[in-house]
């Protein structure tokens, strides 16, 4: 379990002085995925590298299994860093060393033999699906694969939590999504805590199961990401989850409007609104929308119309029939 | 100069060339390669020391020992070589026994070459990708596993473009060492042709010292190249 408490850190940028991070306090449970979103500078890469010590806070704690890293020595620190690995956004890797080399580095820093560290290299590079890039430099890899070879490295050390720092964010939607199944199934499979910074909504819908939003240095919201998603409720959680706006349409008193969210729970290809006219017989007029489908199934949100009171609580009865897509009436003076 | 080419004097040249150049060749080529190994040693640890010393993350110099390594190396660096070969006389003497001869040039070329290799050195590892130095820290790399494992490999290509531009400066340099008794290609130019009139000796002498730094300098560059992981290579 990772707790953080009080996190505070300031940094001073010609003279003016930035509050990295206010007060963050967080719990992550072994074997989460948790994600941390933000806008850029909301203080997320700082937050990551305070985890490890990279970057020393001012003020608040960090307890890994109780253990306060701050309070560490650098050699201690050393070694909690072989069990709180960490993976990036340029993947980092040592460009003059062979893809086997890179995964043994982290071993060879612990001091494990030659052979060992080969064998359990090898190993890990068929748990990232490369076996054939074992003596390929990363010059000669795509991102993808040089992010698959970094994944690799991060996890030869038997570590006890991932830390990626935005760790998809060069990479294209598809390779992205073969990324982030990978670190989906390691953390299934190993029961490696994963900790994921990011700026894109989509990878936190696709593997997280909490996240924490950031913004400005503070932790606005947080909690289990149906919830925080399907009812975001704080200015910067409302502008991840629509960034288009949530609708500026004008006034008008006699319709009765409806917020519907899609949360993941149906695929994409099922006309719920049209089933809803032909079944039901409930004619509603689309006011605005903003829905992407990922891995097939349905994502965001719908503003509807109706007529009167009556049609739109039958509208609201029809779409309890599919679980999690939250409707919700809007009320004129909202 | 005007009948420098006659048959005579082309005769005559010829007879010099073949008793002096051999000798002088090897002199020039072993005092060049002792002067850079020496340059490198010394050079090489104070180079890094400087690059890092700098970066809070890797290892903490205090500020005044950096000052007075970088203030050292700059009044080396700006001492002409021909009054730095004077200025050393006494250190010369007291390493070699005497100041004079091939060996004992060997001495004021280290001096001259070492704070300039560390200057290249320094402009090496600064090249290397502070992203990746991080990523070393974040899996528990020490300062010490930083340097061997990571600053080093890493530019090697830089570095090995950066000493073979040291090697060809100290090869210059070996020339000027025969004005105070060093010996070499530099001698042969400065003996015969300044002080006996030979021109076509000297100029023959200048020719192999050029095609010397030919093929120092394009054998360094393919090596770098040719060390370079990051090039794809077919």
């Amino acid at each position: 379990m990772i707790e953080i408490k009080n996190l505070s850190k300031t940094f001073s940028v010609g003279g003016n002085t930035v509050h990295a991070l206010k007060d963050v306090n967080l719990t992550i449970n072994d074997g989460d995925i948790y994600g941390i979103i933000g806008m850029s500078g909301a203080g997320k890469s700082t937050f990551v590298r305070c985890i490890n010590m990279l970057e020393r806070p001012d003020e608040g704690q960090v307890l890994i299994d109780g253990v306060d890293i701050g309070d560490l020595s650098e050699k201690e620190l050393r070694k909690v860093r072989r069990n709180v690995t960490m993976i990036f956004q340029s993947f980092n890797l040592l460009m003059q060393r062979t893809c086997l080399k890179n995964i043994c580095f982290p071993l060879e820093l612990a001091g494990v033999k030659k052979n060992e560290a080969r064998k359990r290299a090898l190993e890990l590079l068929e748990t990232v699906g490369l076996p054939d890039k074992a003596d390929c430099y990363p010059a000669q890899l795509s991102g993808g694969q040089q992010q698959r070879i970094a994944i690799a490295r991060a996890l030869a050390t038997n570590p006890k939590v991932l830390l990626c720092d935005e760790a998809t964010s060069a990479l294209d939607p598809k390779t992205t999504r073969s990324i982030l199944e990978l670190v989906k199934d390691i953390n299934k499979k190993l029961g490696i805590t994963v900790i994921i910074i990011t700026h894109q909504m989509s990878v936190i819908e696709e593997v997280c199961n909490n996240v924490a939003i950031l913004d400005k240095g503070e932790v606005v919201e947080n909690g289990a990401v149906s919830e925080v998603f399907s009812n975001p409720k704080s200015t910067a959680a409302k502008h991840l989850v629509f960034p288009e706006g949530e609708t500026e349409i004008t006034e008008n008193a006699k319709e009765h409007r409806l917020r519907v969210i899609f949360n993941a729970a149906i695929a994409s290809n099922v006309p719920i609104i049209a089933n809803m006219a032909i079944e039901e017989n409930i004619k509603a007029n689309i006011l605005a929308a903003s829905t992407k489908s990922i891995g097939e199934k349905a994502y965001g949100y719908m503003l509807l119309s109706f007529p009167d009171e009556k049609t739109i609580t039958r509208a609201i009865e029809y779409l309890k029939n599919y679980d999690s897509i939250i409707a919700e009436e809007v009320k004129n003076n909202e | 100069m005007n009948n420098a080419f006659s048959p005579e004097k082309i005769q005559e040249s010829i007879e010099i060339l073949k008793t002096e150049i051999p000798f002088a060749l090897w002199e020039t080529f072993y005092v060049t390669i002792l002067s850079t190994l020496f340059a490198v040693i010394i050079g090489l640890p104070l180079g890094i020391l400087i690059a890092i010393g700098d970066n809070k993350g890797i290892l903490r110099i205090p500020k005044p020992v950096l000052h007075i390594l970088n203030f050292i190396i700059n009044i080396l660096r700006s001492i002409p070589f021909l009054i730095l070969m004077i200025l050393v006389f006494p250190l010369t003497r007291a390493i070699i026994g005497t100041t004079v001869g091939t060996t004992a040039s060997i001495v004021p070329l280290v001096i001259a070459a070492f704070p300039f290799v560390a200057r290249l050195v320094e402009s090496s590892i600064r090249e290397v990708n502070p992203n990746i130095i991080e990523a070393a820290q974040s899996m528990g790399a020490s300062p010490f596993q930083i340097i061997v494992k990571v600053l080093i490999p890493e530019s090697i290509p830089s570095l090995i473009s950066n000493f073979t531009i040291a090697i060809t400066t100290i090869l210059g340099y070996t020339a000027m060492s025969g004005i105070i008794g060093g010996g070499g290609l530099g001698k042969i130019a400065i003996n015969y042709g300044y002080y006996r009139y030979k021109y076509l000796v000297m100029l023959i002498a200048v020719i192999i010292l050029i095609l010397l730094v030919q093929i120092f300098q394009t054998s360094g560059t393919r090596l770098s190249v040719f060390s370079d992981k990051r090039i794809k290579h077919k």
